[in-house]
């Protein structure tokens, strides 16, 4: 059975590539800020069951339903010491720092309105009394473009003081990172908010009961929220229409790696892989028997084996059936050209370099992962060091705060399950034991 | 720049950088910045503040700017927290410099997935024009560093230098583009084969029609 490609007129982001202007007034004749108003007179919970029934997973990574988190915001506002309200506060992750991830970046520079209305109708939802959006600090051209939306919805009244003609009051603010992968965890994401190093917290408590400044606060990713509007225009049916039971939805792809046209765009989930690859990237460099493996999540999830992988539906529980993830849909495809270690070994060292240095197995270890990494790059090692480097990241993995030691751990667990035999070879090759190699040449 | 700075002798850095303050059109902007967060929470605002005064410093120096400790010391009192906590920001993020850097920042990308499409060469082609990693070149024209994943995966191979994004490079653009900067004239960022953004090479399969309208989908829901 082929599977049914998404069409034009389900496309969420109509404006991924660009082409035409991210202005206010070009965003409202695509159909964004289109009666905002009689959204929200829906009403919180109406709106939280509405995302419910469209089966939305957070597109941050960790896949978490999108309407039970805002749910767990406090219906009645806290009091702090002194008897006061506290106010909630929505933040938007727009850190993107997954090695492979690409997508927010062309939601704010292309469709920011879509991010600006979905804050305010999320924003209400949660009962949120503003919306920080968490950019990444390289992306420059992205935080001038999305200032610039803010600016404009500001001028017409759409957030602010009655908001979009709601009768609530609503601010966005952008709050521009400088440089830390780790401030993509949610917690680490508040800590930086608040002027801080980006360390992240212990947990609980969790977020949604003490977050920004000790606010109730929810963390959703920019395409979580973006796709919020237009849900709610088109009913969570609409949404949930597309993809496998508990995986709804369309989804931003983002394929980076060797294949002939690399690519962003939006598909329906559950889409097999070589279909994606075929249809919207013109195929693998080389033909399909040059795949090597895929990183199918971004950087932070297993390898997969290129036999595995071929006709894996690209969603959450497809991809964990083959011991990996879809994280944030950030498809790394590597051909035979590739020197698989290295490319591992690269990823090791960007977790050591970015490892905030708060938790010893995660600082010490990531260094520890990379340097032996290296060493089995050129097979200057033994063969028990495999074992002895899979037996530490089994000690780094759990053992952190944040999810970074376990980022840092499984794609050297997913290289020794997949690939221990090239491991093994370079050894052997180094230590000059090669008859094997040379029997086989013969 | 996040491998031990070298930071530079103190007493001249004071001499130099002592009497820091925002130029009145920054002082504005800082302004706008501290009053995004609620009241007493003003030190939110370190962040961007740096940022603003390593722009200054920039500006003043004509480089990409950096972050001498009184300029610290500045933004600090400007927001009233204790030095120690601004310096942890500053050297914490990568985006702060905490030393000099060239006229040109040029941070090529070296995560996998650039690797995979050949960010060696462009690596090559960047020392093949006299830089070295973690250095800045004699004329002081231009600092090489490798960054961690810029978040360009779709059009890998990338450089940022400055403010300015260059994409799908090989060795010749590369070289073309210092080149370029090095005799003071200007480039165009972005994808350099002729890409709008991260649509398939060759024009988009899906959406075709947004390439020359203004496409509203909605009757056809």
């Amino acid at each position: 059975m082929s599977f049914d490609f998404l069409q034009d007129k389900d496309r969420i982001f109509t404006n991924v590539y660009g082409f035409q202007s991210p202005d206010l007034k070009a965003a409202q004749a695509r159909g964004d800020w289109d009666n905002t108003k009689d959204l929200i007179a829906l009403g919180n919970d109406k709106i939280i069951e509405e995302i419910k029934a469209s089966g939305l997973r957070g597109r941050g990574g960790a896949g978490f339903p999108t309407g039970l988190k805002w749910s767990f915001m406090p219906k009645e506002a806290p009091k702090d010491m002194h008897g006061n309200p506290r106010p909630s506060f929505l933040v938007i992750n727009a850190d993107e720092s997954e090695p492979g991830s690409c997508k927010d970046r062309e939601i704010m520079r292309g469709d920011p309105h879509k991010l600006i209305e979905g804050a305010l109708v999320a924003g209400f939802a949660m009962r949120a009394r503003a919306a920080y959006i968490y950019i990444r600090g390289e992306y420059i051209a992205e935080a001038i473009a999305l200032e610039k939306a803010v600016a404009e919805a500001y001028d017409e009244g759409l957030v602010g003081k009655n908001a979009a003609g709601s009768g609530y009051d609503f601010d966005v603010f952008v709050h521009r990172g400088a440089g830390a992968y780790i401030c993509g965890e949610e917690t680490a994401m508040i800590e930086s908010l608040e002027g801080k190093k980006g360390q992240p917290r212990l947990k609980p408590p969790f977020p949604a009961g003490a977050g920004l400044y000790g606010c109730p606060t929810t963390v959703n990713n920019v395409e979580s929220i973006a796709v919020v509007p237009t849900i709610m225009r088109r009913s969570g049916a609409w949404f949930a229409s597309f993809g496998r039971e508990n995986n709804h939805g369309t989804k931003l792809f983002q394929v980076s790696g060797h294949v002939e046209k690399p690519a962003v765009f939006e598909e329906a989930m559950s889409i097999p892989f070589k279909d994606m690859i075929e249809k919207h990237c013109g195929g693998i460099t080389g033909g399909w028997d040059n795949l090597l493996a895929v990183i199918p999540g971004g950087s932070s999830v297993p390898l997969v084996p290129a036999e595995q992988i071929m006709d894996a539906p690209m969603d959450f529980d497809g991809l964990k059936d083959v011991g990996s993830g879809l994280g944030t849909a950030a498809v790394i495809v590597m051909d035979k050209s590739t020197d698989i270690v290295r490319a591992i070994s690269r990823l090791s060292y960007f977790y050591k370099h970015e490892s905030c240095g708060q938790c010893t197995p995660c600082r010490e270890g990531t260094g520890w992962m990379w340097r032996v990494m290296e060493k089995m790059r050129d097979g200057n090692a033994e063969i028990e060091d495999i074992d002895t480097l899979y037996e530490v990241t089994k000690q780094v993995e759990g053992h952190t705060i944040c999810a970074l030691g376990d980022a840092a751990a499984w794609p050297i667990q997913g290289l020794i399950r997949h690939f221990r035999p090239e491991m093994e070879r370079r050894i052997r090759e180094r230590q000059g034991d090669n008859e094997e190699i040379m029997e086989a040449a013969e | 720049m996040a491998d031990t700075p070298n930071i530079p002798d103190e007493i001249e850095v004071r001499a130099k950088w002592g009497g820091f303050a925002f130029t009145p059109e920054n002082d504005a902007k800082a302004k706008m910045y501290v009053a995004r967060y609620p009241e007493g929470r003003q030190r939110s605002a370190v962040m961007p503040l740096l940022d603003l005064a390593q722009r200054q410093v920039g500006a003043d120096t004509d480089t990409q700017g950096w972050l001498p400790v009184p300029v610290i010391e500045y933004v600090a009192a400007y927001l009233d927290m204790p030095y120690m906590r601004a310096y942890e920001v500053a050297s914490f993020y990568t985006m702060y410099n905490l030393a000099p850097v060239g006229k040109y920042h040029v941070q090529v990308c070296g995560t996998t997935p650039c690797m995979l499409r050949g960010s060696d060469d462009v690596m090559a082609a960047c020392k093949n024009k006299g830089m070295v990693k973690g250095k800045t070149t004699p004329d002081g024209l231009f600092t090489l560093t490798e960054v961690e994943c810029m978040g360009n995966c779709s059009n890998a191979p990338m450089v940022q230098i400055n403010d300015d994004n260059f994409e799908d490079l090989d060795y010749d653009i590369t070289t073309k583009i210092l080149e370029e900067l090095a005799a003071g004239r200007e480039v165009t960022p972005g994808s350099q084969t002729g890409r709008k953004t991260s649509e398939p090479e060759g024009g988009p399969v899906v959406l075709k029609e947004m390439v020359d309208t203004n496409h509203d989908y909605r009757g056809e829901w």
